[in-house]
């Protein structure tokens, strides 16, 4: 199978091991395990609720794991010193679901604040790389705007500019397609896509909208009740023979996963006979 | 009754979890000030919003409270023909106690309060982790400059409070019940002491900027970051500072002038 090919070829960007997560006395990971390959786009989906925006706080040390490891580069994530936990985030962007601009500044601002925090380059040097960057996201005419001004397509584009700017080599998608009209949608599949490819970087996707994500993984892991229930390429996906997987990629309302939320015998409750 | 004592011991533990919480954070926000030195324009943004924003409720209440207090004080010290001493009450009032503590008061609401809510939906916008993401400590660009703006603001705002508060009081001792100008000028300069009444004053106040920004900040950083959670840290904040301010000033007061 392609999971154990990859996870034994051994250069896998993000190396995910035996990783447990507990929140509050939910456990949302219980050894979970999964390869990330270096270049292409890795997608990570599954039903809200299993914890797929967690494990990329995880994968970015936002979180601390009860038990398991992270590997970024071959480095354990989760033990480096503050210090050089910083300097591995620089390697890696991350885009959050709400955009999360910094909401004083400008649109512009917002994509050179990173520069201006870790480099000290010149102002100029700052605005040409700022400015190519809105370019290539289709904004560079919104540079004065504020992020309230921003349709939330436009905010997320304005925030992976600024995810690109220091030149990641990784970059975390936190449901990209989420609440996108059609044509934001579209706009943002193909920006993913042509970013991917032009910059060479290793892009994680974590979503549950299906048919998109799957349009531009070139690898993909489903991720339920803390585990990995399945990986492989979308054709593999989309031919598999798992009945969760199947009720997960055709949407089907009934069947491994309950329409009912676990709860005592229909007819007992109604009758008041349920104990409680 | 097994009930009640879980329920009990649950709370008990949560409350001291929150409470190492909020040292280790005054921990870090303490290790995160001497970066200050090289990015002060942080710090001046923050003392605008905290500080100059704050200053038109603290003057326009310092200056009724002054006027009240030379109205009440009049007429108590009329009955003993001494209403000449009403530049040292109003004066002694306000420097000792007053000041610092309706200025905490004040500050909490009206700074503290906006600090929680700010911080709070910076954390529930997720901006403080985009900026974790950016390698970008937080606590050296958001906390640590709206911290020290705060312990920077409350004492210079305490001191307009007093002093404003007193011109209040000449306002209606002299210009409006005739007390002589002289008088109240001269036996205020004569009876409040610099060390004994101002510093301690001043101490007061700089003990206040300290519980409540502290209070404001981890209140905000600490909520759940959900527009019911920032609500009720925001409301958190103005009660548990105006608490703190109110229950220190006891023990500062005992300390300082009864000893």
């Amino acid at each position: 199978m392609t999971a154990t090919d990859i996870s034994t070829k051994g250069d896998a960007l993000v190396q995910i091991r035996d990783l447990h997560f507990v929140r509050g006395t939910r456990k949302i990971f219980k050894g979970i395990s999964l390869d990330i390959p270096r270049g292409g786009i890795c997608a990570i989906m599954g039903p809200s609720g299993t914890g797929k925006t967690t494990l990329l706080k995880l994968i970015g040390a936002q979180l601390k794991p009860s038990q398991g490891q992270v590997l970024f580069d071959g480095k354990d994530i989760h033990k480096l010193s503050r210090k050089g936990l910083y300097e591995q985030r620089k390697r890696m962007g991350m885009l959050f679901q709400s955009g999360a601009l910094l909401t004083d500044l400008s649109v512009f601002d917002n994509v050179a604040y990173p520069l201006r925090e870790h480099t000290s380059l010149p102002e100029k040097l700052i605005r040409h790389l700022v400015l190519t960057r809105l370019h290539a996201v289709g904004l560079r005419g919104a540079r004065d705007l504020m992020p309230s001004e921003l349709s939330g397509g436009m905010a997320r584009r304005a925030a992976l500019a600024r995810a690109l700017i220091l030149d990641p080599m990784m970059i975390m998608y936190d449901e990209p397609f989420t609440g996108q009209d059609p044509i934001s949608m579209g706009v943002l599949i193909e920006l993913l896509h042509t970013v991917n490819d032009s910059l060479g970087l290793t892009s994680i996707i974590v979503s549950h909208d299906v048919q998109e994500t799957l349009s531009i993984a070139d690898y993909v892991h489903i991720v339920s009740d803390g585990v990995v229930v399945e990986s492989g390429t979308p054709d593999e996906i989309r031919a598999s023979e798992s009945e969760w997987t199947r009720q997960f990629i055709q949407g089907l309302p009934d069947g491994p996963v309950p329409f009912q939320y676990p709860a005592p015998d229909y007819a007992t409750d109604l009758y008041g006979r349920g104990g409680a | 009754m097994l009930d009640f004592l879980q329920n009990l011991g649950r709370r008990g533990l949560a409350f001291f979890e929150r409470l190492g919480r909020g040292h280790m954070f005054l921990l870090r926000i303490l290790g995160s000030l001497g970066q200050l030195i090289i990015r002060p324009w942080l710090v001046i943004q923050q003392l605008y919003s905290v500080g100059v924003l704050t200053l038109m409720i603290i003057l326009v209440s310092g200056l009724f409270v002054g006027m009240v207090l030379a109205l009440q004080g009049y007429n108590t010290l009329v009955g003993f023909n001494a209403e000449e001493s009403l530049g040292v009450v109003v004066a002694l009032t306000l420097v000792r106690e007053l000041g610092p503590v309706v200025t905490g008061l004040l500050f909490a609401g009206r700074a503290g309060s906006a600090l929680t809510a700010e911080i709070g939906l910076m954390k529930a916008t997720e901006q403080l982790s985009g900026l974790e993401m950016m390698a970008v400590d937080p606590f050296k660009r958001v906390l640590a400059p709206r911290f020290l703006a705060g312990m920077i603001a409350l004492p210079l705002l305490a001191a307009m409070f007093s002093a404003i508060g007193i011109y209040g009081g000449y306002l209606v001792g002299v210009e409006l019940l005739g007390v002589d100008g002289g008088a109240f000028w001269s036996q205020m300069q004569a009876s409040v002491d610099f060390s004994n009444d101002i510093i301690n004053g001043v101490i007061k106040s700089v003990v206040f900027g300290f519980i409540v920004t502290w209070i404001a900040i981890f209140e905000g950083y600490d909520c759940i970051p959900t527009s019911e959670g920032v609500s009720r840290a925001t409301t958190r904040t103005v009660v548990n500072a105006s608490l703190a301010v109110l229950g220190i000033d006891f023990l500062l007061t005992a300390l300082m002038f009864n000893v």
